[in-house]
């Protein structure tokens, strides 16, 4: 350690430094920002030709003609509900039985492995969906197209499922000790004891859980694109083919779409539906997240 | 909770039969859910490989994309990956230990301070496509940068950068006070407390972060699409500011979309290939926490 500097030297070193690293925390405000000025003043170009109104209630999306982002939020949300509907009932069976039943040393051999899950790349997910979980699903549904909704919800979910176990299971642990002892002494069994006491106890993480993974389904982009096609479609028949906002967004970038165009500033627009809607749904959780923190301190 | 020692319940003893039956239910209803996950990851792993293990090979690796399949490999896609990883982490780095010595050891409790934790927790919430959105026309269009890799880094580096900072803050949380108490009592300042004692307790907590951050940003291809990632490269890229790359999430996007059956076997090698070095970030990653705990608890 240099002991020898003079003490001003010192001094100007630890505000340099301090400067510095505010200015680097600084740049995460800076990007929140960033995100929401480029989503804002590109959308208004959009929003000059097309109205809000029209944009937010209109049931067709087909431009240069018809801009209405409904069948583009309604197929968001089918593919997150889907996703919802795999995920969330064995993310939280299986958050149980990790938190409440596996002995310390199977939990070090599934915990790394849903890990894992958590760390393949969305498009991988895509591949899956296409060569294997389509295939099996037509020996179901002879007449499934090759892009079907189904097919996406089912990967996703797949994709959000250790999201949803991972965040479940804190909460489940957050649920002190004391309260499940009550419940044993009062004569119930291990398992009323989960679902009458500790659930419940942990409710609000748990919903917390359920809502982030959504809002990271919602916002999938690669798997989606590649399972469900590229079909703006308002339906609620989940075999058919249909376009995410995510998925929109991609497949207009992919192309040549010049700046400024109206089809550019679409994506802009698109964009900031998603991200208004995830940004709900994220900061939701956090507040449920905050309140069971609260509970159990 | 791991600690409830429960007494083994002798159950037919005691309870009708519908409640033991629903008690075993339940805990077979549990190992479903838990196994579930790791069924799906042996099918997809399986598949992958049924699919794709034939087609690798030195050539795949060395060899340009190709309208015929069985020609083609990922050369490109490959050394543009190894760049976009070298240029995220010099980016990466300093900015996200920065935030994270910052908001440790410097910040005091004010609202902006607050504000700046609350707001990285949303970011790292936001949807990745909308980074690429952002680095369209932040990077590519005001700063032209044009669809380089240089725009492609620093969009991918905001979009990893909540994660390194909150791994970071944690590690970095993890040194016991008495370390730096024992420091700043032999007069060191607070940056010197830091930068002797502190960070290099927290190192392998820090790496941990940012070794996982870097595996995020290898399988991301929604934002480098939308900033501008070609479809179709046929040459190296030689510098990081020139137009036109691709990476290995791309080349897959692009084969998995063809009818060929050909493309689909050159999709699988390239995610087996790709896959591979995700496991060993992560099982890196999974080391070295195991030799930060050893260290902090030591």
């Amino acid at each position: 350690m240099a002991v020898d500097r003079s003490l001003s030297n010192r001094y100007r070193r630890e505000w340099i430094v301090r400067a510095g690293t505010f200015l680097c925390a600084a740049i995460s405000i800076l990007t929140t920002l960033g995100i929401i000025y480029v989503l804002v003043s590109e959308s208004l170009g959009f929003f000059k030709e097309v109205s809000v109104l029209s944009f937010v209630t209109g049931t067709k999306w087909g431009p240069p003609n018809d801009y209405g982002v409904l069948p583009l939020v309604s197929g968001t949300m089918i593919i997150a509900i889907l996703a919802g509907c795999i995920a969330i009932p064995l993310g939280l069976l299986g958050a149980v039985y990790l938190s409440e039943y596996a002995s310390e040393k199977l939990r070090n051999v599934v915990k790394p492995v849903l890990e894992l899950l958590a760390g393949i790349p969305t498009i991988v997910y895509g591949f899956f969906a296409v060569t294997f979980v389509t295939p099996q699903l037509k020996k179901i549904l002879p007449d499934l197209p090759a892009y079907n909704a189904l097919s996406g919800g089912i990967v996703v979910g797949i994709m959000i499922l250790p999201i949803v176990a991972s965040l479940s299971e804190e909460a489940l642990n957050a649920v002190p000790r004391s309260l499940r002892e009550g419940g044993l002494a009062l004569g119930a069994t291990k398992g009323e004891v989960i679902r009458g006491i500790v659930i419940p106890g942990a409710l609000s993480g748990i919903m917390s859980a359920f809502l982030l993974g959504l809002a990271r389904a919602a916002g999938e982009t690669m798997a989606v694109t590649l399972a469900a096609g590229q079909l703006p479609n308002l339906t609620w028949d989940i075999t058919q083919s249909m376009q995410t906002m995510s998925a929109y967004i991609v497949t207009i970038a992919r192309g040549e779409a010049p700046a400024g165009s109206v089809e550019y500033q679409t994506i802009f627009a698109v964009g900031l539906a998603l991200f208004v809607i995830t940004l709900t749904m994220n900061m939701l959780a956090q507040k449920l997240v905050a309140k069971y923190r609260l509970k159990y301190g | 909770m791991d600690n409830v020692t429960v007494p083994k319940q002798d159950l037919s003893a005691r309870l009708p039969i519908f409640r033991i039956f629903k008690e075993r239910l339940f805990v077979v209803l549990c190992i479903i859910g838990t196994l579930f996950g790791v069924i799906a990851l042996l099918l997809l792993s399986y598949q992958i490989f049924v699919d794709g293990a034939q087609r690798l090979s030195w050539d795949f690796l060395w060899a340009m994309p190709s309208r015929h399949p069985e020609k083609a490999g990922i050369l490109p896609a490959l050394v543009g990956t190894l760049w976009l990883l070298l240029l995220t982490t010099c980016f990466t780095v300093p900015l996200g230990v920065g935030s994270a010595i910052y908001l440790e050891e410097f910040a005091q409790k004010n609202w902006l301070n607050r504000l700046i934790q609350v707001n990285i927790a949303n970011l790292a919430g936001v949807p990745s496509i909308v980074y690429g959105l952002l680095g369209l026309a932040i990077f590519v269009r005001t700063m032209s940068l044009g669809k380089s890799l240089v725009a492609a880094a620093l969009t991918m580096s905001l979009l990893i950068l909540p994660m390194v900072i909150t791994a970071a803050q944690e590690a970095i949380r993890a040194v016991p006070q008495s370390y730096r108490e024992g420091s700043l009592a032999l007069g060191a300042t607070r940056w010197e407390t830091v930068r002797h004692s502190v960070l290099p307790s927290a190192f392998s907590g820090i790496l941990t972060g940012i070794i996982l951050g870097l595996s995020r940003a290898l399988g991301e291809a929604a934002p480098l699409i939308a900033v501008g990632a070609a479809t179709f490269v046929s040459n190296v890229p030689k510098s990081p500011v020139e137009e036109g790359f691709t990476v290995m999430p791309i080349q897959i996007f692009n084969w998995s979309d063809m009818p060929k059956r050909g493309f689909i076997e050159n999709a699988a090698a390239a995610i087996i290939i790709l896959m591979t070095v995700i496991i060993v970030f992560n099982l890196l990653a999974a080391y070295l926490r195991v030799q930060a705990r050893r260290k902090t608890r030591g």
